[in-house]
């Protein structure tokens, strides 16, 4: 299936504009590399299900009709990995060359702040599903550019909150993130965040190993003879599940209550192996977090029917991502007398709005309209009859775990996260 | 043998995935764990005599009269090929192996919980080293190497196999490396990628160690493994850059390392 | 020049990817002065990145956006960076050379990552370019700085070609092959490396910042060891015949690249591999040999 659809993008791609009927849509996500199966691969499947099923006319309300407004969708997949230059070269070409009609995609926090000003300048819709740096729109205001899903801003102060919650004695926190903008980030964000909701915590050592290390056995060592009493990760795949195989037997998550704010990518495929009370979180309401509304029954249950494994976080915003596109298309091909909509029209529709999707309520509520707020959730593990559950859930509404519109993550923060 | 071989990371990431794979399977099939070791061993063995013969017989034999850089590029371009290989057999999914690891317990030292399955990889390490250094000075064999090594247009000459040498000396670098990615992927997810980080850090172990001598690669290793947990426990801002900072400063006091091999100079 | 006049007519891709080109070119520039003298760096992108970074800061923290004001400050900044670390490199041939200045280039990599104030690897973005003062249309920014880029190469191409004419020069393959009679001659073979060392660290800085304005992000990963080796790729690829011969070069790497992450998107590495196999194998003295064996006849 993928390999037609590849080849059907190649020949409508050589033969430019000659299928005017189709909406022609840019996916960039990882397809090699150590992002690929964390998030570029689930992404991706998420992608093609998604398309299918619309294009069939097999979504769930008000997604019913046909691909974008009657028009089939039409993908031309692309890969994340790369330089920034690749990406943009590549970019550009999705635009001019292939001449899409929109992009969704982008994993890397790097990749969407080189990309956003360049969808600005070509004056091409680009829906980031994504990427977790806050900074795009609070360092910039972008009229092309949208991103919907929460920043990471809202998993790490999530995280805090639900330490306070469950641990509410604790004294001292000690982290272990990669040491790059992502790592430094979430970790950052925490520290700021525990030092709010408990004044006097220590930070007992931050531990700040090099991406794709793979090996952490210096760095457990150090966490443990430090004992703290929570520890903070911002992991993810073979980082994440090296750090689970290497602590785990070492008994690192049974002496610190330990919070993984990406582990639920790790659940599938590690699941007997990570310690009972590990926290675990999906970067928002997803996978075990998501609702038991009609839009998950409807993505879960098709995702696993296809493809015959469990969609984790990325397959759900990237689902959302294109959900969210759809309904801003439609309403403005409405708007526009049933004809196509432009770019312009579009980002009109898309901005500030409210929709449904599988992970529940997205709403496009801050960076003036374009970027997405989310409640959040997190839990924690526990093996039940050889299955891994999450239990002790507890969600926190959107407005308690994003800052408000055109205040900075950093500032709302350190403010005691006073709300506007 | 004088090539700066980038293929080398793609050995590693070869045993390593082979070795999932096969452990994977045996143990799979309920045989005993506590031979997965040797199941370990076997894997590593078996990529390279199906790889490395193929690729030094097939490309590599007819660039050796080329320039150290540009065999340098092939060897990088075949790193490329062999890193989507890999992705088109196993797949972009994280394997892991752990039992090998977690069979073996952990002791305490100090205080700290430390893994025995690393007490393995010191071992062999060690019995790889001294085999390797025997086998070259102590046996008819690795001086014939060595020679052929000094000077393959002599050696030619006096009748060695060169071609032959070549081969079996390739073949048997690349073990090395799969035995490497072989017995640490239960202590790793194996991922794509892996092979890319370990070349640049193997190229400063032999740097610092000197080109050419067996010693002096030990020691590098050491100096770079005690480097960086050490800067992990008491400086771990600057974790990211240190190696490469021993290795500059090295290069600074002894241009060729800390054990170089005399070289002749052209006159 | 054809590309100078032929501009405006290319389709806004290509003219990104010339000016790319344009760029990474003259990295290789200086990298086939290196080796022509028979050193080869593994470290350039240290420069490269510098260059970048400081067109970037100009534009940051000083509000300067001139595409020419970048170049130079690129160049400034690789220019004294070289100027000092050459002191140390100049010493050393072969193998260790390379790697010595691959570890000067991660240890940047290093620095900036851990440099949250320039935001680590997520890099920032430049601003868009002037000329002169005037910012040029939105249809016509693409052209002004492909015309841009290939003014400043082609003009460092002749100044380059000049150098290698005068007697400092031309001691490059004479030091590739017997340095010790360089030093019984009189000359310095060190000097010159020194010099050589700096020309190609000038060329990456002005390559670095070219690229940056382009692409309008800089990152850390531009001074990772990868990013090297794509530029010593280039070099070898386009063989040292001429001074044209780099950007030829980085124009072919630039197509290949793109054509394969185009045609298998989940296969590119292999077809890339693939692809510069072959042309290193049936083109061992990279793609010039083809125009040089023309010209001979």
């Amino acid at each position: 299936m993928r390999r037609k659809l590849l080849v059907a993008a190649a020949i409508a791609a050589l033969s430019a504009g000659a299928s005017a009927q189709n909406v022609k849509i840019g996916v960039v996500t990882f397809l090699s590399g150590p992002a690929a199966a964390p998030f570029g691969v689930p992404a991706k499947n998420s992608a093609e299900f998604v398309v299918e099923a619309l294009n069939a006319g097999k979504g769930p309300a008000p997604y019913t009709k046909r691909g974008f407004g009657g028009a089939s969708i039409e993908v031309v997949m692309l890969d994340e990995a790369g330089s920034t230059t690749t990406q943009v070269t590549e970019f550009r070409n999705l635009v001019q060359r292939h001449n899409v009609d929109l992009v969704i995609g982008y994993v890397s926090s790097g990749n969407c702040l080189a990309i956003a000003p360049v969808a600005e300048e070509l004056k091409k819709l680009v829906n980031f599903f994504d990427c977790g740096t806050p900074r795009i729109f609070e360092d910039g205001s972008y009229n092309y550019v949208f991103r919907t899903s929460p920043t990471a801003t809202m998993d790490s102060v999530g995280a805090a909150l639900y330490v306070k919650d469950a641990k509410p004695g604790v004294k001292s926190i000690a982290g272990i993130n990669q040491n790059y903008a992502w790592g430094q980030d979430s970790w950052g964000d925490f520290e700021l965040a525990m030092k709010v909701l408990v004044p006097n915590v220590e930070v007992k050592t931050s531990q700040m190993p090099k991406l794709f290390a793979g090996q952490y056995n210096a760095e457990i060592s150090a966490l443990m003879s430090a004992k703290p009493d929570v520890i903070h990760s911002s992991f993810w795949n073979g980082d994440l599940e090296a750090l689970i195989l290497q602590g785990g037997p070492r008994g690192l998550m049974k002496q610190s209550l330990t919070i993984l704010t990406t582990g639920e990518t790790a659940m599938h495929k590690l699941g007997a192996q990570i310690p009972d009370g590990t926290v675990l979180g999906a970067r928002g309401p997803f996978g075990p977090y998501a609702p038991n509304n009609a839009y998950n029954k409807w993505f879960l249950g098709g995702y696993v029917g296809k493809y015959k494994e469990q969609p984790n976080y990325a397959s759900y915003q990237m689902a959302q991502a294109f959900l969210g596109v759809k309904l801003a298309w439609e309403k403005a091909q409405d708007a526009n007398g049933g004809k196509r909509p432009t770019n312009e029209q579009v980002a009109a529709a898309l901005k500030g709005s409210t929709f449904e999707g599988p992970g529940g309520t997205v709403r496009m509520a801050i960076g003036k309209g374009h970027q997405a707020i989310m409640e959040t959730a997190y839990g924690q593990t526990k093996l039940e009859g050889g299955k891994l559950t999450v239990v002790n859930v507890k969600r926190y509404p959107a407005e308690q775990v994003n800052p408000p519109e055109g205040v900075k993550s950093a500032d709302w923060i350190k403010s005691g996260f006073k709300a506007k | 043998m004088k090539i700066v071989n980038v293929t080398h990371g793609s050995f590693y990431a070869l045993g390593a995935y082979a070795a999932a794979s096969l452990t994977g399977a045996w143990l799979a099939r309920g045989y005993p764990p506590m031979l997965s070791y040797a199941v370990l061993f076997v894997a590593a063995l078996g990529v390279t005599l199906l790889v490395a013969p193929l690729i030094e017989r097939a490309i590599l034999r007819f660039m050796y009269a080329k320039d150290e850089v540009v065999i340098l590029l092939i060897t990088y371009a075949l790193f490329l090929i062999l890193e989507d290989v890999i992705k088109l057999v196993w797949g972009v999914n994280p394997y892991f192996i752990a039992q090998p690891y977690a069979l073996l317990g952990s002791f305490t030292v100090a205080g700290l919980a430390y893994p025995t399955y690393n007490l393995i990889l010191v071992a062999l390490a060690l019995l790889a080293g001294l085999g390797l250094t025997w086998l070259l000075h102590s046996t008819r064999v690795g001086k014939l190497l060595l020679a052929v090594i000094h000077d393959p247009e002599i050696s030619r000459a006096m009748g060695i196999d060169v071609n032959r040498y070549y081969l079996v000396t390739f073949t048997f670098g690349s073990l090395l490396a799969a035995l490497a990615g072989a017995f640490t992927a239960p202590t790793v997810s194996v991922v794509p990628g892996l092979g890319v980080e370990i070349i640049v850090l193997s190229f400063a172990v032999v740097v610092i160690g000197g080109l050419g001598s067996l010693p002096g690669a030990a020691l590098g290793a050491v100096i770079v493994g005690m480097v960086r947990s050490l800067s992990v426990h008491y400086m771990p801002q600057v974790e990211l850059f240190v190696i490469y900072f021993v290795m500059a400063m090295v290069l600074a006091f002894r241009p060729r390392g800390l054990f170089s091999l005399a070289e002749p100079r052209k006159i | 020049m054809v590309l100078l006049i032929g501009g405006p007519w290319l389709p806004q891709w290509a003219m990104f990817i010339v000016t790319i080109a344009f760029a990474k070119g003259l990295v290789a520039l200086g990298l086939m002065l290196l080796l022509r003298a028979g050193l080869v760096s593994f470290g350039q992108a240290l420069y490269y990145c510098l260059g970048a970074y400081a067109a970037g800061a100009l534009g940051r923290f000083f509000g300067v956006s001139d595409i020419f004001a970048q170049m130079l400050a690129g160049a400034a900044a690789a220019g004294v960076a070289a100027f000092i670390l050459g002191f140390l490199l100049a010493k050393y041939r072969g193998i260790f050379f390379g790697l010595l200045s691959l570890a000067l280039s991660m240890i940047l990599y290093g620095l900036l990552v851990k440099n949250e104030a320039l935001g680590s690897t997520d890099g920032f973005n430049i601003l868009p370019s002037t000329l002169f003062g005037m910012r040029p249309g939105p249809g016509w920014v693409r052209y002004a700085v492909l015309a841009s880029a290939g003014v400043v190469a082609l003009l460092l191409a002749l100044a380059v070609h000049r150098y290698l004419n005068t007697p400092l020069g031309r001691l490059a393959p004479a030091i590739k092959d017997n340095e010790i009679r360089v030093e019984y001659m009189g000359a310095s073979a060190r000097h010159a490396v020194h010099v050589m060392y700096v020309i190609a660290a000038v060329l990456a800085g002005v390559g670095g910042a070219l690229a940056a304005t382009t692409v309008g992000h800089i990152d850390p990963e531009m001074a990772f060891w990868t990013t090297s080796g794509e530029f010593i790729f280039i070099t070898i690829l386009a063989g040292t015949g001429s001074v044209v011969a780099p950007f030829a070069g980085a124009l072919l790497y630039g197509v290949i690249h793109t054509t394969a992450y185009d045609l298998s998107p989940n296969t590119w590495q292999l077809s890339l591999g693939a692809a510069l196999l072959l042309i290193i194998v049936f083109l061992p003295e990279g793609l010039w040999s083809l125009f040089a064996q023309r010209r001979w006849r």
